[in-house]
């Protein structure tokens, strides 16, 4: 009896001694970061490294300001973020529900059409996007960066499933009441199908925040740029500075992180719910 | 269950007096669903799929100054067979996804087992492995860079404290590939140990409690009833790995400076896309290097999927 007890304390020991380390090697970065985005310069080069900043320098977050349109950065930032998620939010949804719940000639047909968006690496989608855009003229304009983003199959399908799995009864209720599919879909559907639009919500909300490839390649003047855009842009002006680099770089992050406190169940029930199918 | 037969009856008397009825409805349905789905279809038609056949005939063109573009046959095709660059990238991107994606799902399982135990503070490590898959690849990047920083990094400060002189990171050759996969890893892990937990959490507590009954060992519990049956998560986000491995960009990108004598060999299949197709103006042969990277994730997730009979158990 007493010895299984030890053995039991042993290894709950043994699985937070593994725990501890990972979590550790997680948080270090974030806390280096957050420090050296406080220290003078000197202190950020000095050997041994300054661990605690003798002064705490809140004049760096100020300097991210001055030294580069960081407020624009992330206002533009928060726009597509807003935009792309809303607009993919409607815009699945109203499809996810067609596909799920109303038989039409042509829906296997389109739905695996749509589907086959799913198989193809974005690279492939990259150049005449680009070109596109470049036709519209549309480069060095936020709506570059926010239209192909409102568009997604994965959304769509995501949806569909859920749509999939609600009670028949509801429906067939509310359409004896003389609803139309838009009534049934706005009214009945969506606010059942609220775990699964919040997961895609935080999904392409997160998507959006931190995606480089695209942004860097429509929008290359300063007033257009993301914060991942405006973070490439600062890495190459002020290579060595790290205190001002760090204090960018969590500024960047911070909205986010921010969000995912308030909203941590969400977070992970909604990455789950997208990976786990 | 019970009113089956009722709504059936009701049903069948509605079919013959309101036929004519049903025919509007049906048209009615159709209205809707075409209107439903117009602005996603149009969206993906216009942005993705009519791009997918683009980028095919792009791959066959060579480009000018000035977007105008010239039919050159299999030329690009051709030029890739006696790129070294490209060959180089490939040797890149595949040391990056045989070291991220079997490291990181050990990894992620082993974290998700130990997290799926009864012990206290779960929500808190989860939080923290988490961290990273919410921060932007960019400012990722970013503080590693630093951290790796050789004269006044972190990494190497710790490692003179045991006396050992830290290499170059990011800048050496030898060694900026294995630093980047250091940090993907990194980054993965929460994702996936997420969709682990999810998984373990499905499997039903009545096989542990008789695996207990007949006295097996935590080593035989895992290896004959957790990992057999988290199979199909497994697989599913071994695919998924490694398709997203086979595009790894933003971490290159951002930690290997553009004129860095590493860049050589980290640069990534993708990384040469945006090179060739947005630096050097080189779109052609560019859409040459996206249909290919297409076509080989097409034969890998073919190959898996075929492979996953072997190994995936589905109940």
């Amino acid at each position: 009896m007493e010895k299984t007890k030890r053995l039991f304390t042993g290894k709950t020991f043994l699985i937070h001694f593994i725990l501890i380390l990972g979590s550790v090697a997680m948080v270090v970065p974030f806390l280096w970061m957050i420090l050296t985005s406080l220290k003078t310069y000197g202190e950020s080069i000095h050997v041994p490294p300054v661990l605690i900043p003798k002064d705490l320098q809140w004049g760096n977050y100020k300097e991210v300001f001055d030294l580069l349109p960081f407020f624009k950065f992330m206002l533009n930032t928060f726009i597509v973020t807003v935009a792309r998620t809303v607009g993919q939010l409607f815009l699945c949804s109203l499809a996810a529900y067609a596909f799920a719940r109303i038989e039409f000639p042509g829906r296997n047909f389109l739905f695996l059409l749509a589907l086959s968006v799913l198989m193809v690496p974005g690279q492939v989608f990259l150049l005449p996007q680009y070109m596109i855009m470049v036709k519209l003229g549309w480069l060095n304009t936020l709506q570059a960066v926010i239209v192909p983003g409102l568009f997604s199959a994965f959304g769509t399908f995501l949806l569909r499933q859920f749509f999939m799995g609600l009670p028949k009864e509801l429906e067939e209720a509310a359409r004896l009441d003389g609803c139309n599919h838009f009534q049934i879909y706005w009214r009945i559907m969506l606010p059942l199908a609220q775990p699964g639009l919040i997961a895609l919500g935080i999904f392409t909300a997160l998507w959006s925040w931190n995606e480089l490839m695209w942004p860097m390649i429509v929008n290359s003047s300063p007033d257009k740029m993301t914060l991942s855009v405006g973070l490439a842009s600062l890495q190459g002006q002020y290579l060595t500075n790290y205190p001002i680099l760090m204090a960018g770089s969590f500024l960047a992050i911070l909205p986010m992180l921010i969000l995912f406190i308030i909203l941590q169940k969400q977070f992970i029930e909604g990455i789950a719910l997208t990976g786990g199918k | 269950m019970k009113e089956l037969p009722l709504n059936g009856d009701v049903k069948g008397k509605r079919k013959k007096s309101v036929s004519s009825l049903a025919k509007t409805k049906k048209r009615s349905d159709y209205f809707w669903a075409y209107v439903m789905i117009a602005p996603t279809m149009l969206g993906l038609f216009i942005f993705y799929l009519w791009p997918i056949l683009q980028t095919f005939y792009y791959s066959f063109t060579e480009w000018g100054a000035f977007g105008q573009h010239v039919w050159i046959g299999l030329e690009n095709y051709k030029r890739m067979l006696t790129d070294a660059n490209l060959f180089q990238s490939i040797k890149n991107t595949a040391i990056y996804i045989i070291f991220t994606v079997p490291i990181g799902i050990f990894l992620s399982i082993l974290v998700a087992v130990l997290l799926n135990q009864k012990i206290k503070g779960k929500t808190v490590y989860r939080t923290l492995y988490f961290l990273p898959v919410i921060t932007m690849p960019a400012a990722i990047a970013m503080v590693w860079r630093w951290l790796y920083n050789a004269d006044y990094g972190l990494l190497n400060y710790l490692l003179s404290l045991f006396g050992i002189k830290g290499p170059h990171w990011v800048s050496d050759p030898k060694i900026a590939l294995y630093s980047i996969i250091v940090v993907a890893i990194w980054s993965g892990v929460g994702y996936n140990m997420v969709i682990f937990l999810s998984g373990l959490q499905g499997i039903p507590r009545v096989y542990y409690e008789a695996a207990e009954i007949d006295g097996a060992g935590p080593f035989t519990v895992f290896f004959k009833i957790t990992l057999p049956l988290l199979s199909p998560v497994i697989f599913f986000v071994t695919i998924m790995s490694l398709i997203g491995a086979f595009q790894v960009f933003d971490l290159i990108f951002m930690m290997i400076g553009k004129g860095s004598t590493a860049l050589e060999h980290t640069q990534s299949i993708v990384y040469l896309f945006y090179q060739h197709a947005f630096v050097l103006n080189d779109k052609g042969y560019a859409a040459a290097i996206a249909v290919v990277l297409l076509i080989v994730i097409l034969i890998i997730t073919a190959i898996q999927m075929a492979l996953q009979k072997k190994w995936v158990h589905y109940d």
